[in-house]
């Protein structure tokens, strides 16, 4: 392993988050620490995860999108950011695609995703 | 007040998450067998600077003279040599061999490098020009620089006009660099953004020059020689502590030892008094248990 490889493994051992298992077309709920004056709070983003970027490294991201006031939002998140809290699954998708960029196009009954009802949860070999 | 910069080897970009939510871009820089190779001094080179090797190199590639050089110094030979000029009280031994801790979490530094190499770049590359239009009857000259001048009176192009050329490998300093986090273990320093230069590639660091000197930098380095010592000084002043503990408890020990035995006696001594006082008692007393 290089240097810079066993460094951003080391950070990522040393910031201990928990990540689950989720990628594109799975609806999750991101708790983003956020701060008002001195105080902090946890505010909930919930949507549909449409990218995944850069694997599970110190670089890795993901984008959610949702659609708040019938206006399209999306937000990218670092995966390894001091500012979340927790990532929740709330939903598992069956997509065909890695990067569902598609749906920024779609409205309604046609942005919908199906259920993956035959979920394996990944295993550690 | 001029103290020694140092060489490093520039490993890679990464970037570091920090307690409050941001996320800092370092580039990481590591020293490996950075030493003192010779003095330049007032009176025998009429300037004072240290000269420092960084690196390992193959012995037979190494140039005889040079081989005699590192000989002179008692040093492996380097395979990357600079100069820093320092002031005459700043100048290290030969040999001593500098660590990461020179610098401070916090600290600003000036990086050098030699900057990658573009070969020959035309003028919107080179010189960010905007180049020509897109449609509006530009014919194959989309990139190209436009006029260089005016017309009979000068009649000639200006020296110094911007145009297509050879871009990068060139020596270049990035001021006002922060240090991030240095770890001297593995002789790292993490600065804060890009550094000229291909990883892999020889840089030099430096106080800023145009920040104030901080008060708290190590003069006229950190030396590993020092830290040593440092450690050895602790362990002993450790084991002097644990020593002096260890007698103090004796003495401790011992006294109460003392005071018990003492105590001791006086209870016999007093009982012999009683005995004298109270033997017809006992005496009594035997005769009603038998």
């Amino acid at each position: 392993m290089d240097l810079i490889a066993q460094l951003e493994a080391e950070q990522v051992a040393a910031l201990g988050k928990e990540i689950p298992d989720f990628k594109a077309g799975d609806t999750i709920r991101v708790g983003y620490k956020v701060t008002e004056g001195t105080r902090t709070r946890v505010q909930n983003y919930e949507g549909v995860c449409i990218s995944r970027k850069n694997g599970e490294g110190i670089a890795g991201s993901f984008t959610v999108r949702k659609i708040s006031f019938g206006e399209g939002v999306e937000r990218v998140f670092p995966l390894h950011s001091t500012n979340i809290a927790e990532i929740t699954v709330v939903r598992r998708g069956r997509v065909r695609r890695a990067k569902l960029y598609y749906l920024r196009s779609r409205r309604g009954k046609s942005a919908r995703i199906a259920e993956d009802s035959h979920y394996k949860p990944k295993s550690d070999a | 007040m001029l103290r020694s910069g140092v060489i490093a080897k520039k490993v890679g970009m990464t970037r570091l998450f920090l307690e409050d939510g941001k996320q800092v871009p370092v580039t990481v820089l590591q020293l490996d067998g950075l030493q003192v190779v010779a003095n330049r001094t007032q009176e025998k080179d009429g300037y004072s600077a240290v000269q420092l090797g960084a690196g390992t190199a193959k012995v037979k590639r190494v140039s005889k003279a040079m081989r005699g050089h590192f000989a002179a110094a008692k040093v492996e030979p380097k395979r990357k040599i600079a100069e820093f000029r320092v002031s005459p009280e700043n100048l290290i031994a030969v040999g001593e061999e500098i660590t990461a801790n020179h610098y401070f979490e916090g600290q600003y530094v000036d990086v050098t490098g030699i900057s990658i190499g573009k070969g020959f770049a035309g003028a919107m590359k080179r010189h960010n020009f905007g180049g020509l239009r897109a449609s509006h009857g530009v014919s194959i000259s989309h990139r190209s620089h436009g006029s260089t001048g005016q017309c009979q009176d000068p009649g000639r192009v200006f020296k110094g006009k911007k145009m297509a050329g050879h871009m990068g490998a060139a020596r270049v300093t990035t001021q006002n660099l922060q240090v991030v986090r240095t770890d001297a273990d593995r002789g790292l320093i993490m600065v804060k953004g890009a550094v000229p230069g291909s990883k892999g590639g020889w840089v030099t660091l430096k106080d800023a020059a145009k920040k104030p000197v901080p008060e708290n930098v190590i003069l006229p380095a950190a030396l590993k020689s020092h830290a040593e010592e440092a450690a050895r000084a602790a362990e002993e002043a450790a084991a002097a502590a644990a020593a002096e503990a260890e007698a103090e408890a004796k003495r401790l020990a011992e006294e109460q030892a003392a005071a018990e035995e003492a105590a001791l006696k006086e209870a016999e001594a007093e009982i012999q008094a009683d005995k004298g006082d109270a033997a017809p008692n006992a005496d009594e007393k035997k005769d009603g248990e038998e």
